[in-house]
């Protein structure tokens, strides 16, 4: 589907073509005050604004980066915008580089139980497949566990991530308990000393109570046996999310204790400057994002060259 | 979550009373604040800029009665502006050709196309009695042709099968000729959810629609989409002829910008809402009510839908035969009521949907939690069946026998038993001959004031 040409580009090659386009709306704004190294006035302040609204840094936290250039320009220690751009990209990185963790599964844990949660369409499946490519490679032995036992047909997408990998699945159907499949894949995995353990869960939206309760015992029960499990929890968010991705952090976090964040279809035109805002107000580890369909898309999280490619890297 | 847009509107007009006329001076902070409250919703920064001028143009000589307080007065212009701009209430869907008539739907992964292809195929064959099949191009994805496999049937649709060998041009043709044997009268197609920027996949759909020549060419867009919701419905409806959206995921607890953002970019109107997981969830739009829940003014028609769907009728009239023939109120129906409050999504929801419930002081939101209903429920679980019905009976050994067996302490218990006592003393009222009168007429006064919010209770 994609370019092949374009796959030995490495990482900040793909990372900044996905992110291309977010680099079209804020450089468009950033680079107009680059030129000729103006003064800054209001105008370019509301540009710069308006460049991070657009990307779905949200009023708030827009508000908050703002604020922090605004004494430093009054003092003169910023007297233009060459000088503006690179204090924003160092407020910038600095939000979001304490987020930066390289995801390992524990090896102390036989099996380490990785859980993948997230709101309808977010791509838990895809996300959980590419993971599970990621690993096997890596040489674990791996056990996937259908729990998204609602969506029709979501147990054979992940038995054909499963087949592609060379992956035991283990399900028990559409409108089976989602608890009993986790505990069962769990259990099976202890049995044979199999490394992890990648469980998916139905997509819910946050608001609805009753699901979420659902999802929390879908987690009660992986740590029957194991107190420490799940040793992950993974919610996997779509890049056009808007400013409702901050309420399902909060949400799922109160259910299910969100341990890191995946963030998927990056390679579109949808930025995820919601990142920001995300990482004011809960900061949690990011473990991946998708920069594209194949499987080598899904990235480690990098701040810096995250930032950059949303900066356009001038 | 819970300041409500009048409120921060009033403030911006805080001393305006005075003044006669709203003029661009007087307004530029509320229009401001306007403006926060979209991009909080998730409008696109271009929608809302042509709005907020709209809004200012609108609103610009308007003269503030006395009466009324210029926030809620201005909240109104910006509603009335905003359900303009929505347009018209529930276009149907355009069946006026040779069948099988064809449906092609677009959108992003993860959008809900495939979902909403069950939920349309149901829609047309419940309310319109048409004959349905469906079909899927999707050969990208893992299992989206059996996916909608198993909706097909569980929606009583024609399954044409399709296979991911296959060319999505060639799979639709082929569909077509299929439907016409079929002698179906409608065939939607089902597409591989695509980023707009790639160029191949939307060449791919560009010439399914070239193919195909749908009456309807449906945009599926999350309503949980940010600002990217305008990129993508200019790029989606420059490649393609759209004839309608529809957004999906409207059940949670966003805001749903996004319906404006589309509408404004497309021009395209808004046909459906998906409201819900199951198959039977999608609702005709309204554009009203997009508006009232964009500026989070609550959303009391939807709420008063969904109690009609999800509060058991049978219960319900059981306890009001019961309460008529003057039989007290039980704890037994007490638990029912609480059991119907969780099933309607907690009271969290509920808050949310109400109109005013901003004017709450922040404290008492927190307060309301869905804990404390369980918690009741859980109480009233470990009664025996005698105490329920004739709750004097409990004393205090009783007490602590069902705090123990509910894993509560005594003053939990009685808490309980306090509150059921209040709410047996209303049922009374109500139950009074003339009671339930007496109370709608106390009703219909509140509506008389044009639906404005409880005044703010410190």
């Amino acid at each position: 589907m994609s370019d092949e040409d374009d796959k030995g580009g490495g990482f900040f090659k793909r990372l900044s073509k996905g992110l291309s386009k977010t680099r079209g709306s804020l450089a468009a704004g950033v680079g107009n005050l680059i030129l000729g190294e103006k003064v800054i006035d209001e105008d370019v302040l509301e540009e710069l604004e308006t460049a991070l609204l657009l990307t779905d840094v949200g009023v708030e936290a827009t508000d908050k980066i703002m604020a922090s250039l605004t004494p430093r320009i009054k003092r003169k220690q910023l007297n233009n915008t060459v000088a503006l751009h690179a204090a924003l990209a160092d407020e910038l990185k600095a939000l979001l580089a304490p987020l930066e963790k390289p995801f390992c599964v524990d090896t102390e844990s036989k099996p380490c139980v990785v859980m993948f949660v997230g709101v309808n369409g977010a791509g838990k499946t895809t996300t959980l497949g590419k993971i599970a490519s990621h690993l096997t490679a890596q040489g674990r032995s791996l056990v996937l566990a259908a729990g998204d036992t609602f969506r029709a047909a979501a147990v054979e997408q992940l038995q054909e991530w499963g087949h592609r990998n060379a992956v035991e699945v283990i399900a028990q159907g559409q409108g089976a308990d989602s608890a009993s499949v986790v505990f069962d894949a769990v259990a099976s995995a202890r049995a044979r000393g199999i490394d992890v353990v990648l469980a998916d869960t139905a997509g819910r939206l946050q608001a609805k109570a009753n699901l979420m309760e659902e999802l929390s015992k879908v987690k009660r029960v992986m740590a029957r046996d194991d107190a420490s499990a799940p040793h992950e929890v993974l919610l996997v968010l779509d890049a056009g999310t808007g400013q409702n991705a901050l309420s399902q952090l909060d949400l799922f976090d109160q259910a299910v204790g969100v341990t890191g964040l995946v963030v998927t279809k990056l390679d579109g035109t949808a930025k995820a400057g919601v990142l920001f805002a995300l990482a004011a107000r809960n900061p949690k580890p990011i473990y991946f994002i998708g920069v594209g369909e194949g499987i080598e898309d899904l990235r480690p999280f990098d701040a810096d060259s995250f930032v950059d490619a949303l900066l356009g890297n001038l | 979550m819970f300041d409500s847009l009048s409120d921060r509107l009033t403030n911006t007009l805080r001393g305006l009373s005075g003044k006669a006329r709203l003029t661009e001076e007087n307004i530029a902070d509320t229009l401001r604040e306007v403006r926060r409250a979209l991009l909080e919703a998730d409008v696109a920064l271009p929608v809302v800029k042509d709005f907020v001028d709209a809004v200012s143009r609108r609103a610009v000589g308007v003269t503030v009665s006395s009466a009324l307080n210029p926030g809620e007065e201005f909240v109104k212009i910006v509603h009335a502006q905003l359900v303009e701009l929505m347009g018209e209430d529930n276009d149907e869907l355009n069946l006026n050709a040779k069948p099988p008539v064809v449906i092609l739907m677009a959108g992003l992964q993860g959008a809900g196309k495939t979902t909403t292809v069950a939920k349309l195929a149901r829609y047309l064959a419940e309310r319109q009695k048409k004959k349905v099949s469906v079909v899927s191009a999707d050969v990208y994805r893992p299992a989206a042709i059996t996916q909608l496999q198993t909706l097909a049937a569980e929606v009583g649709a024609t399954f044409i099968e399709s296979s991911t060998d296959e060319k999505p041009l060639a799979i639709a043709e082929r569909a077509v000729a299929t439907a016409r044997t079929q002698f179906a009268d409608v065939l939607i197609v089902d597409t591989a959810g695509r980023l707009a920027i790639d160029d191949a996949m939307m060449a791919e759909i560009q010439s399914l629609q070239g193919a195909l020549q749908p009456t309807e060419t449906l945009f599926v867009v999350d309503a949980m989409t940010g600002q990217d919701a305008a990129n993508t419905a200019k790029a989606f409806n420059d490649a393609l002829t759209l004839t309608g959206v529809v957004l999906a995921k409207t059940d949670g607890d966003a805001r749903g910008g996004a319906a404006l953002s589309v509408r404004a970019i497309t021009g395209k109107p808004i046909k459906f809402l998906g409201v819900g997981e199951k198959v039977d969830a999608l609702e005709p739009f309204h554009s009203d009510r997009i508006a009232s829940r964009i500026l989070g003014m609550g959303d009391i028609l939807s709420l008063i839908e969904e109690a009609e769907r999800k509060v058991d009728k049978q219960k319900a009239q059981r306890l009001a035969k019961k309460m008529s023939r003057g039989k007290k109120f039980d704890l037994e129906d007490f638990r029912d009521q609480l059991q119907q409050m969780s099933n309607m999504g907690g009271v969290g929801s509920l808050l949310d949907k109400l109109p005013g419930m901003g004017q709450l002081p922040a404290g008492v939101a927190d307060q309301v939690d869905d804990g404390m209903f369980k918690k009741m429920e859980v109480i009233i679980s470990s009664m025996t069946p005698h105490e329920r019905r004739y709750p004097d009976v409990i004393n205090g050994s009783r007490k602590q026998r069902i705090a123990r067996g509910s894993g509560t302490a005594v003053p939990d218990v009685n808490r309980l038993l306090k509150q059921h006592k209040q709410m047996q003393k209303m049922m009374k009222k109500v139950s009074k001959k003339g009671g339930m009168q007496k109370m709608m007429r106390g009703m219909q006064g509140l509506s008389q004031q044009g639906g404005r919010p409880m005044p703010r209770r410190r």
